[in-house]
This record gives C-alpha cells, sequence and structure tokens, in this order.
C-alpha cells in the first residue's frame, strides 16, 4: 500500500489507514448533501438526538476528543467551562486556519462541510445551544462557497433550523468571513473580529471565551478538525474512537506536511501510533526527502513550534510525548526542510510572518517582532554584528521571557526545555516569534556567526553597503 | 447634610506587596491597590477612568497566586485573598525594562522639541530606569509628523506608543470613535479614517491623557516648556457643570487648562469648549479701560455715536450720577451668571440693598423661574448618575450644552445600567442609550408626563403614541417601586417654547414622582451661584424670598418689599421706557436673550445702560458706561455649580489694562452712592454671606480649603412656586412649531473669541423631519422662508430625522440666520409658517 493523491482533493493523499473526518474525500462530489447523506452523514446527529444532551456530551468527553487547533486541550472538558445559568451562549468555530504550513482544516472545508456541520449540530444539541458562528478564513473562498452552500442544503432538508429532523431542537448556523489576519486564529482575537472589532486578542483572564465571550457571554471556540470528528464519536461510540491512537491522544489527526519531502500533503494518521520518520520516509506517506538529500529539520507543529531535528524523527505523533521533547504538534503542519536550507533565512522567513501579522496591540509583540525581523534581515544583508546573536536572544527573552522551550541539543549536551513558552504579550504569537531564533541559534550558530562580517564598532549607517541596511 | 449614611464596613482583601501585608479592597485592580498603598508600578495604557486593556505590558509584576509566581500584568489583575506581589523582582525588573526598550525601539526620541517633554511618562520612565543607550541600530519607523485629526488635535504617530487611551476615551467615554488602530505589526497606528475628522467636543480630553507627546493640541503646542508653567486648581466657569481645572499659566498669560478629576463632578473630563475657551479671556479685545459716550475723534460726547476711553473716576461717576438720579422701581440689573459667588452677592447687596430695586435677574429670558429651581428637591450629578438609576430628561441636549455632564451621564447609561427616559422635542446625544426617547411637541411636555402616568390625553404630545408614553411612564414606576432613584434633568428644551410648559411639566412629574429629585440645566456660568445670591426677582441670598428679610435686613441698608420683574419683565419694562438705567452685567442681551426684538427696543428706550463686561459686544457697543471687568482666571473667588456646589475660582493671571473685579466695581459704585458695602477682598464678602444666608454657614475658606477638589455641597430648598398653568395653544394640521435650541459652538461672545473654537460653529439650517419635508413639498437646501408672528427669517432646508413631526428645528445664535427674530417671549410656542422663494 503506498497510497496516493486523491486529484480533486488537492494534496490530500489517501493513504488507505483508518479514517475519521476523511473518510468521503476519495469522492468527487463529497461535500453535496447527496453524497454525505449516501455515506452516513448525519447518521452521528440522528444518534445524538435520539439521547438526551448530557449523554452526548459524556461521549464526546469519554472518547478524549482533544482540541486540533495548536493548545490539544480536551474538547469534552471544554464544553463543560460555561458558567451556569447564563444564557445566551454561543458555539464559535475556529476556520480561520492561517499557521504557516497548515492547510487541513481548508481540506475539511471544502470536501466535506456537512461533516463539519453535523459536528456543530451535535455540539450545539449537547450544550443546549441554538446558536452557531461558522468563522472561515477570508482568503478560503472555496470553503466559503461549499460551506454556505451546504448550509443551504441542511437548512432546506431540515437538518439545521428550526426543529432539527422534528425534535424541539432548535439552531441557527451563521457563515462568517474573515478578513484576513492570522492573529484571528486566536480565540479571543476571532470572537473580537466576529463581533466587528478590529481582531486583537483580549486577555485572559478574564475574557476566557467559557466564561466571557462573544458578546459577552459564555462562548465554546472550536477547530475545525475537531468538531468533523465529533460525528463519527456519536455515529461509533468513544470506546470505538479510543480505539485508535494512543491512550493520551485517541483517534486520528489531520497532518499537513510541507517542505523537502517527495509527496508533501494532507495525511490522516493515527496519533501516538505513527511516528515523523513512518511519515516522512514511509511509503505510504510522503516516501522520503526529495531526491539526493537529506533531513536538516523540521518543524513539528506549525510556525509557532520550535524546531526538531533528526534525532527527533522516532518521536511518535502525540501530543504530550513531542510536548516533552521541547516542541508541539500544534496546529498539525509540519514543514521538512533538507540540508540545502539557509537556517538564518529560513529563521529570518518565519520571523518575517510573525511581524507582519503582529496585531500590534501589546507592545513586546509589536515592537519585538519586528525588531528581530530587522535584525536578521540586517546579518542576512551583511550587516550583521557580533552581538547580535546575543541581542536576539535576548529581544526573545523580553517577549517570552525564561528559558524558552527548545529541543534537546545531544552534541552540545543540552537537554530540551519542555512546552510551552512564558509570555509577556497578551496572546501567543510574540513567543511564537521566539521559536525559529531559539531553535536555530541553538543548533546553527555557526551559521549565523559565518554571516556576520562585521565588528561591532562601524555604525551601519558608515559601512558601504551592497544592500538597503535596516530597510 | 441631614441624610448622611453611616460609613459602612469596606470588606478588605489581604495581599502581600514586597514582603509587607497591605489591605486591598475587594475587585480592586492590583496595579491600584499598589498605588494606593505607597508602592507606584510604571504604566503607560492603565488610566482609572477607561476600561482596562493590559496592552503595554508596562506594569508586568511577578504575581503568585498559589500557583508559583507569573508575570502579569497588574492593571488587568484584581486583588485576591493571598496574593503574593514582587514588584522589584529580577524577572519583575527585567520584563519593565524589556517593555521601556520596546517602547523606545521605535520612538523618535525628539525630546528637545516635543511638547510633552518634562511632564511625559515615557521620559520619565526612561530617565528613571531606561538604558543609557539604546541597543536598536535600525531606522526607526517613520511617518508623516504630526497630522491634524481635528482643528485642535494634531496627531504624532511617530512618537505614539499606541497604549490606546485615546481610542478608548473616544469610543468608552465620548462615544465618537472617530480615532482607530489601523495597519498592524510594527505599522501600527492610530488615525482618522478619510474625510472623517476627529470631530468630538471632546478631542481635548485625549491630548491631556496621551503618555506620550503623540496627541498636542493646537494653542499649546510650541508655547511653554512644563516647568515654566505655573499651575493653580480652580473652576471652569464656562458652564453651569463647574469641571474642576488646573489653570496653567507662564509669565502672567494663561496657556492651558487641563481637567482635573474630581469625583463627584467632572471625573478629570472637560469638553473642549471648556478646555480652550481660556483663549478669549487672554484676547487682545478685552476691554481693558472704562469707556463712555464720544465722538469719532475720541471726545466725550454724552449723545456721541461711539465709545471713548475713559478714566474710572469719571465713568463710575457718570453712573453714579444716573444711579442716584433715578427711583428705584426704575432701575433694573440684568445678569451677572459670569460673575464669581461674591461679585454675585457684592452686586445683589448692591441693588437690592442698596439702590432697593428688586427688577435684579441673572437669567435673561433663557432659564426658569427661581423658585423652580430652588424649590424642586435637588439632586447631584453622582445621584443622577446612581448605577441602575434611572434619569428623565425633560430639557436640551446636554451634549450641545453641559459637555461634562453629558460624559458623566452617558458612562451612567452606557457602563452603569442607568435607565434613560427623554421627553425632548430633538433626539439628543444621549437618544441612543435611552430606554424610552419620546419627541414631545414644543409645549407639550406637561401633557405627555400626564399621559405617562395615566392621566388625561397625549394631545400635546401628538405624535406620540399612549403605548409609548405609557411604556415610558412603567418604566419610571417599576424604577421607583424598587426603590432606585429617579432623577429629572430639566431645563429649557427649546428657546423658542416658554418656560411656562416645561415648568407645567416639571411639576407635574414632581406630583407623580414626590421621591425624585431634579438637576437643573440651566447652562449659564455660574447661574446657580446667582440664585443662590439672591440675582433674580423676589429672591434674597441663601434661598430665601423677600419675605424672609431676617438675614441681610441687619447688615443691608434696604430690602425692596415687592417682587420685580424677570429679564422679559424687564426688558419690557426699559422698551416701555420705564427704566432709567439698565445695569448689564456681562448679558450681552442682543445675543443671549431669545427674543431679539424685545431685546433691541428695549436698549433703544432705556435711559442709561451700564454694561459691566469683557468684551465691546454689540450690547456693550450701545451702553453709555462700559465698565471693564477680570476674567475668571483673573479674580478669586467661589463658584456654585447646577448641584449648589460651591468650590474655589482661583486667580491666576492679572487683568488687562485696568479691568477688576465685579464686586470691586460694585463696591466702588456703592462709595459713589454714599454706601460702604463693607468690603474689602472676597474674604469679606464671603464672611458676610455665611452670616447672612441660612444655607452658606458651612462656606468658609477653611471648608473650602479641607475640600478643594469636590467642593461644599450647599443645601435647602426654596418654597416651591406653582406658578398657573401655561395654555398652549393648539396647533393646527399646517402650522409647525420651532424648536430653538443651543449648541456646543455658536457665534456667542467667548466661542468668538477663542481662536481654536471660533470656526466650529455648524451654523443654521432649518430642520425638517422627513415627512414633513415632503408634506411640504420642500427640497432639500432649499432656502426658505420661516415665518413667524415676530419676523422672518430665510434659511437653508434639512431633512432630520431627530426632531419631532411638526417641528422645525433652528439653531440659535448661529451666524447669517438669526433665530431670535422669530422668537416672541411673551408666546408660550413659536408656530412657523414655511414660504417657498
Amino acid at each position: 500500500m503506498t497510497g496516493a493523491y486523491v486529484p480533486h482533493a488537492a494534496g490530500y493523499v489517501d493513504n488507505g489507514g483508518p479514517k475519521v473526518v476523511s473518510s468521503r474525500f476519495v469522492h468527487e462530489d463529497s461535500y453535496t448533501l447527496e453524497r454525505s447523506l449516501a455515506t452516513g452523514g448525519y447518521e452521528g446527529l440522528r444518534a445524538a438526538l435520539a439521547r438526551p444532551p448530557a449523554d452526548v456530551h459524556a461521549e464526546v468527553r469519554d472518547a478524549t476528543l482533544l482540541g486540533r487547533g495548536g493548545a490539544g486541550f480536551p474538547a469534552g472538558v471544554k464544553w463543560g467551562f460555561c458558567p451556569e445559568g447564563v444564557w445566551p451562549r454561543y458555539l464559535v468555530v475556529n476556520g480561520d486556519e492561517s499557521e504557516p504550513g497548515t492547510y487541513k482544516d481548508r481540506l475539511l472545508m471544502e470536501r466535506d462541510p456537512h461533516q463539519l456541520i453535523e459536528g456543530c449540530l451535535i455540539t450545539c444539541y449537547a450544550l443546549g445551544l441554538s446558536q452557531c458562528f461558522l468563522y472561515v478564513r477570508g482568503e478560503m473562498a472555496l470553503g466559503q462557497e461549499r460551506i454556505a452552500a451546504a448550509l443551504n442544503e441542511a437548512y432546506a432538508a431540515g437538518y439545521v433550523g428550526r426543529n432539527v429532523l422534528g425534535t424541539d431542537f432548535s439552531v441557527d448556523v451563521t457563515l462568517h468571513w474573515g478578513a484576513g489576519a492570522y492573529i484571528v486564529g486566536e480565540e479571543t482575537a476571532l470572537i473580537e473580529s466576529l463581533e466587528g472589532n478590529r481582531g486583537m486578542p483580549r486577555l485572559k483572564p478574564p475574557y476566557f471565551p467559557a466564561a466571557i465571550g462573544l458578546y459577552g457571554q459564555p462562548t465554546i471556540v472550536n477547530n475545525v478538525e475537531t468538531l468533523a470528528n465529533v460525528p463519527w464519536i456519536l455515529a461509533n461510540g468513544a470506546e470505538a474512537y479510543k480505539r485508535m491512537g494512543s491512550e493520551t491522544s485517541p483517534g486520528t489527526r489531520l497532518f499537513a506536511v510541507s517542505g523537502h519531502v517527495k509527496r508533501p500533503g494532507v495525511y490522516e494518521v493515527e496519533q501516538g501510533v505513527t511516528t515523523f520518520r513512518d511519515l516522512f520516509y514511509g511509503d505510504g506517506f510522503c516516501q522520503g526527502i526529495r531526491d539526493g538529500h537529506e533531513l536538516k529539520m523540521f518543524i513539528p507543529g506549525g510556525g509557532s513550534a520550535p524546531w526538531f531535528f533528526a534525532e527527533h524523527l522516532d518521536l511518535p505523533l502525540e501530543a504530550k510525548e513531542v510536548g516533552a521533547a521541547g516542541s508541539m504538534l500544534g496546529s498539525g503542519a509540519i514543514v521538512v526542510m533538507d540540508e540545502t536550507t539557509d537556517a538564518v533565512k529560513a529563521c529570518h522567513r518565519m520571523v518575517r510572518f510573525f511581524a507582519r501579522e503582529s496585531c500590534g496591540k501589546c507592545s513586546p509583540c509589536r515592537e519585538g517582532t519586528s525588531w528581530e525581523e530587522k535584525i536578521l534581515a540586517r546579518i542576512l544583508d551583511g550587516h550583521g554584528r557580533p552581538s547580535d546573536i546575543d541581542l536576539l536572544l535576548d529581544v526573545g527573552d523580553n517577549i517570552s521571557p525564561g528559558p524558552y522551550p527548545v529541543a534537546s541539543h545531544p552534541d552540545e549536551g543540552l537537554d530540551a526545555v519542555p512546552f510551552p513558552p512564558r509570555q509577556t504579550t497578551i496572546c501567543p504569537l510574540g513567543p511564537s516569534s521566539v521559536a525559529p531564533i531559539t531553535s536555530t541559534i541553538r543548533r546553527f550558530r555557526h551559521e549565523f556567526e559565518a554571516k556576520i562580517t562585521r565588528g561591532d564598532g562601524i555604525p551601519v549607517s558608515a559601512a558601504p553597503s551592497g544592500g538597503e541596511a535596516g530597510s | 447634610m441631614s441624610d448622611e449614611t453611616p460609613p459602612v464596613e469596606i470588606p478588605s482583601v489581604d495581599i502581600t506587596v514586597d514582603g509587607e501585608t497591605v489591605a486591598a479592597r475587594p475587585g480592586e485592580l492590583l496595579i491600584d491597590a499598589c498605588e494606593r498603598t505607597g508602592t507606584y508600578i510604571p504604566r503607560f495604557c492603565h488610566h482609572s477612568r477607561l476600561e482596562p486593556v493590559g496592552m503595554c505590558r508596562m506594569c508586568l509584576v511577578e504575581v503568585d497566586t498559589g500557583r508559583g509566581p507569573a508575570l502579569q500584568p497588574s492593571c488587568m489583575l484584581p486583588c485576591t485573598p493571598g496574593m503574593v506581589v514582587d514588584t522589584e523582582s529580577e524577572r519583575t525588573r527585567k520584563a519593565q525594562d524589556g517593555v521601556l526598550e520596546f517602547l523606545l525601539v521605535n520612538h523618535p526620541l525628539d525630546c528637545p522639541v516635543c511638547d510633552k517633554g518634562g511632564e511625559c511618562p515615557l521620559q520619565d520612565q526612561t530617565m528613571a530606569f531606561g538604558p543609557g543607550e539604546s541597543r536598536f541600530v535600525e531606522e526607526k519607523r517613520h511617518f508623516e509628523k504630526p497630522i491634524p485629526v481635528n482643528e485642535n488635535v494634531h496627531l504624532d504617530r511617530e512618537r505614539c506608543i499606541l497604549c490606546d487611551r485615546c481610542t478608548r476615551f473616544a469610543g468608552e467615554v465620548a462615544g465618537d470613535q472617530l480615532i482607530h488602530f489601523m495597519d498592524r505589526g510594527g505599522q501600527t497606528q492610530v488615525n482618522t479614517f478619510p474625510e472623517q475628522p476627529f470631530a468630538s467636543y471632546f478631542s481635548g480630553n485625549t491630548v491631556q491623557i496621551c503618555p506620550v507627546g503623540a496627541l498636542t493640541a493646537a494653542p499649546y503646542r510650541f508655547k511653554a516648556r512644563p516647568w515654566d508653567l505655573e499651575e493653580v486648581e480652580s473652576t471652569s466657569t464656562l458652564d453651569s457643570v463647574g469641571s474642576r481645572i488646573s489653570v496653567q499659566s507662564s509669565r502672567d498669560r494663561v496657556l492651558r487648562f487641563q481637567g482635573v478629576d474630581a469625583d463627584a463632578v467632572n471625573w478629570g473630563w472637560l469638553s473642549d469648549k471648556e478646555r480652550f475657551v481660556f483663549e478669549a479671556y487672554d484676547h487682545a479685545d478685552r476691554l481693558a479701560t472704562p469707556m463712555l459716550r464720544g465722538d469719532a475723534l475720541g471726545n466725550r460726547a454724552p449723545d456721541g455715536d461711539a465709545l471713548v476711553a475713559a478714566p474710572w473716576s469719571e465713568a463710575l461717576g457718570v453712573a453714579a450720577d444716573a444711579l442716584s438720579a433715578a427711583p428705584a422701581d426704575r432701575l433694573a440689573v440684568l445678569g451677572g451668571a459670569r460673575l464669581t459667588n461674591e461679585s454675585q452677592y457684592a452686586w445683589a447687596k448692591l441693588a437690592k440693598g442698596v439702590f432697593g430695586t428688586d427688577h435684579v435677574d441673572a437669567q435673561l429670558g433663557d432659564g426658569l423661574p427661581a423658585e423652580v429651581v430652588l424649590g424642586l428637591p435637588r439632586a447631584t450629578i453622582d445621584r443622577a448618575c446612581t448605577p441602575g438609576g434611572t434619569i428623565v430628561l425633560l430639557g436640551p441636549d446636554p451634549k450641545e450644552e453641559l459637555g461634562a455632564l453629558f460624559l458623566r451621564l452617558r458612562h451612567a447609561v452606557v457602563h452603569d445600567g442607568a435607565t434613560l427616559v427623554e421627553l425632548t422635542p430633538r433626539r439628543t446625544g444621549l437618544s441612543a442609550h435611552a430606554a424610552h426617547s419620546l419627541r414631545v411637541l414644543p409645549g407639550g411636555a406637561a401633557d405627555a408626563v400626564s399621559a405617562m402616568f395615566g392621566g388625561g390625553s397625549p394631545a400635546g404630545a401628538a405624535g406620540l403614541s399612549a403605548e409609548a408614553l405609557a411604556a415610558a411612564g412603567a418604566t419610571i414606576a417599576a424604577a421607583v417601586a424598587e426603590g432606585r432613584p429617579v432623577t429629572v434633568l430639566v431645563g429649557r428644551p427649546s428657546l423658542a417654547e416658554a418656560a411656562g410648559p416645561v415648568v407645567d411639566a416639571a411639576l407635574a412629574l414632581h406630583d407623580h414622582l414626590p421621591e425624585a429629585a431634579f438637576l437643573s440645566l440651566l447652562r449659564r456660568g455660574n447661574v446657580h451661584g446667582a440664585l443662590d445670591m439672591g440675582l433674580a426677582p423676589g429672591l434674597l441670598p441663601g434661598r430665601v424670598t423677600l419675605a424672609d428679610a431676617s438675614g441681610v435686613s441687619s447688615v443691608w441698608p434696604t430690602v425692596p418689599t415687592d417682587r420685580g420683574h424677570d429679564a422679559i419683565g424687564i426688558l419690557e419694562a426699559a422698551a416701555a421706557g420705564e427704566v432709567d438705567v439698565l445695569v448689564l452685567l456681562g448679558a450681552d442681551v442682543l445675543a443671549d436673550v431669545p427674543d431679539r426684538d424685545l431685546a433691541e427696543r428695549a436698549l433703544a428706550n432705556a435711559g442709561t445702560v451700564v454694561a459691566v463686561d469683557l468684551f465691546g459686544t454689540p450690547t456693550v457697543a450701545r451702553a453709555d458706561v462700559v465698565l471693564p471687568a477680570a476674567a475668571p482666571t483673573e479674580v478669586d473667588g467661589t463658584f456654585t455649580n447646577l448641584e449648589g456646589r460651591v468650590s474655589v475660582v482661583a486667580r491666576k493671571v492679572t487683568a488687562p489694562g485696568t479691568a477688576r473685579p465685579d464686586w470691586a466695581i460694585a463696591v466702588e459704585l456703592a462709595d459713589r452712592l454714599g454706601t460702604d458695602l463693607g468690603f474689602g477682598s472676597v474674604d469679606d464678602v464671603l464672611a458676610e454671606l455665611a452670616a447672612v444666608s441660612p444655607i452658606h454657614a458651612g462656606i468658609t475658606p477653611e471648608a473650602l480649603a479641607a475640600s478643594v477638589r469636590e467642593g461644599v455641597l450647599v443645601e435647602g430648598r426654596t418654597a416651591l412656586a406653582r406658578p398657573d398653568r401655561t395654555e398652549v395653544p393648539v396647533n393646527d394640521a399646517y402650522g409647525l412649531r420651532l424648536v430653538a435650541d443651543r449648541s456646543m459652538y455658536d457665534v456667542g461672545v467667548l466661542v468668538a473669541h477663542s481662536p481654536s473654537l471660533a470656526g466650529l460653529a455648524p451654523g443654521a439650517v432649518a430642520g425638517f423631519e422627513p415627512s414633513d419635508l415632503s408634506r411640504h413639498g420642500l427640497a432639500e437646501g432649499e432656502v426658505v422662508d420661516l415665518i413667524a408672528d415676530r419676523g422672518t427669517v430665510q434659511v437653508a432646508v434639512a431633512s432630520d430625522p431627530g426632531v419631532a413631526r411638526g417641528t422645525v428645528h433652528l439653531r440659535v445664535n448661529q451666524a447669517d440666520v438669526d433665530a431670535g427674530r422669530l422668537i416672541d417671549a411673551s408666546a408660550p410656542v413659536t408656530g412657523i409658517r414655511v414660504g417657498r422663494r
């Protein structure tokens, strides 16, 4: 079994393994209600509606469905956080997938919108909610189109709206388009954006969405993939779900692999069973590093994750172990880089992303990320100073104080610093910009030093310059 | 202060700050608790009158709430029992230093040319704790500097540290969210949207709360360095809110007013008019010398058509001769709201106790009868703004007339759950937040009140359904039933509607809601002081009537026995040639009396007109004797605000030329008339007031000094007068009623002499409800005749969904269109017909 790209689901590789969320991707018309119903769609909803809401909630809690957005918090537990007696409450679906390297939610929204809608409905039923907002990233036009069409079908067929399937349960699902900001993937910023404000994160405490969320009401915010798992759990039961994956991370996960592998793509993988090595080199998966090259480093969980190296290949794809090794699985985006990659350039590219996407709300992130970017750009331009390396680390320390999560360095005898980082910022965006810096400097300091050709005493402006210094 | 509640035991929360246990209040933010107990945590975005945002991160401190020490923004963290805080730990210091460095990397460090230099929190922090050298060698962020965000406020985005104070103020406090964050990351900036300037009446507050020199006010730019400024705390006399201000001057010139945070009054906020009006006091046009009639060559000529400078002795002599020749009932004194309490008392004593006339009125036909204002149970601003309270607005738009009060009211309604019921002829700045916003026809408020409480038909409240009125009444009744305070804000919603119908409505509310307290919205300066000092017909100092002269009879040479005319009565008498001497105390009757025709006739037919004023207004130009007075920044004294709160007015600079305080002018005039008023200083006046007034005994220099920020509340009521109910004519189907009200900016003398404000007057248009517009076949922009019995004005038509059907709205005191030409002070309402041209 070697698997194959599914032509109409751009980037998806059917690797023949167990499937929870991508089972319909093989069908060209997987996004239609007709295909959905023909392949068991809305069976989870029917099963849920036949049971009391508390049972449904318990089923999801028992399945230990971990959040797929990045933090990996159990969804069933999160659902129980709303303060008693405060109504109305809302379900908000985070479809603002924009972590560098991540493109699995896009496929879920484009290929199987009914599965997502069904997940929303079951969640609303379990929690007694009657309003759900589906926030979809602004750039994902096809996803928005497919979800809108699916909602129309579902409303017409009586799956959404007043008295769902003839029961007392009524719910509205509202599609909302983002306006193009990475930070809105952060749940409180998403809520601000949904309220019509500038997408900037709120401070926790006190603004934990479960307590004070959308319009000041208790709000559950779940990732697209998380909710896409829910129908399967209700249709097949928590026990069946837990039979897949590992004990602490049951079920499957979508991983979006990009970079220097032979077959980049989205793979549905059993958690905790498959290792990075399996994923990168396995025949059913990425089939190895591109011809004639070797793995230099890889980002295991999106742009915010500290980087891993060859010695981490045998770690299982499981949140806890990856966290202990100094990084995270995050949003399931894996970026593989071979030995042709310039570590400084790769670091700069990633930092530049965070500098540009910083919302500007809190000073350390707003000023710190763009400062880091400028230093890195200066080093790449040939204007680096010996003190810049320590400066980069110290600027990072002022954004994320204390030892920053980082992978072990066996050659130097350095241990891993476990995830997550501390922060002087409001949200994790600022600290995320430190990940590439600490990861690369710790391992490839010599590459930085090689680019730094100048002593500290020379003013940048006085130096003959090939490029635009500091721009 | 009879109903003072005993102090309530407030439970406290013990926290540990730098090893010492301190008692915080429950729910208090850590940053505030620390500051209150002596540990200052640096901050830029935190402002006690704004919602916390935790953006600048300067106030990060290490806090242990049982899960180990962690850096937390102290401006967002409520104190919880057992919290252990370290504001000096190595990690705290590193974090704060880091944030400071971040704030500085793109800051231009142009302190030597920055107006904020010397009073800049960023500069202070940097001097105290910042690094000596920058590690930032890159090019800093550049923006065009500075850009005007409105006529008076300039924004330098390079200096901005994006603390969100100005933008939060604009949205949260003023409700004018016209400045926003734009762009993101390192390019984040505060800006306005194209074609949408920061047109807020309150924009100057953003300058005051800006923690760096990013926002500067045009009138102060490059005028002084903070260390060259002297300041004194005083009271704004611009309107009757009596906002606390700091008057700051250099080289004997006032350079700016800053708001001072008085918890009971203005919370530190000022309207731009209060803030920038100092320019008028400093204006070159101020009267600096007395003047008498003369000819064009500057020679004295009793019937000359010009005014010529004269020495005080001569001018006082002319005035005294006229005064001593006139019998008491042919003397009248108009105005006095500009004066301090002391000056008002001195003039009340001169007019009533020396001249013996009761034809005295500080209001100019644009207010309410004194006995009603002083007779209704009085509310404070705090009572009106009680969280969960109910506010009934029966008066003008506070946003246009009493800016600082508007901000308090808005806060109560928007943030503190107060319920607002409006009975106004036009939408106000608060309507968007009102529970019931009812459009009442001029003259119809009393009927509306009756209908609200289930009596009578809402005939006068045409266009209002009985259901809407009953719903509003039910809201108020529910509040009363639950024991929540009801406060009625009462004032003149329209100058084209006589006081009578408003008084009828206020009394009806008082009858239906005996528990309700009333807050007067009379606007003009120290008008409430004037009423308290007896500058009103029938009243004596201390809110007592002529019948109760026991207080003053021992120290005043005489006391009038019969109630005199009010302002309109005085002007009518003058117009009929029955006033030999008309004294105008800062009364620009040609601008301020609603009835322009009456004012003209009165000035033409009065005998000798003595004007005591700051400026050569059109009224002053027609006076026989002009005496220059000192402005509020040039006198010591006290001020009484609309609550009855007495606070200090402090002298900061010297008056121009030989202008002198109004009380001193009264003393001099009395002296010429052979009477010693007995005042050698402001304190003498205050001492006599405390002795003769039954309610001012507590107003002593010591008491005022002890409560300099909040002032001293004077309580006491006059017997409530119940004038006959005003009969309002029925409005016919084709007629319209005029609603003439004030806007924040007009062509009044103070605004006109404040260069920063003068250009802001919006001008007048005739606002028609859209359906009225089509009913009359009018097009927007069309110029029509508005025809009243009294006169006609030409004005462009505008569609205004905020006005009641059957009314025309016109702003008074605007250039080109003189609404006063339409108003007949003797008519209860002003009917209008529209004439096509």
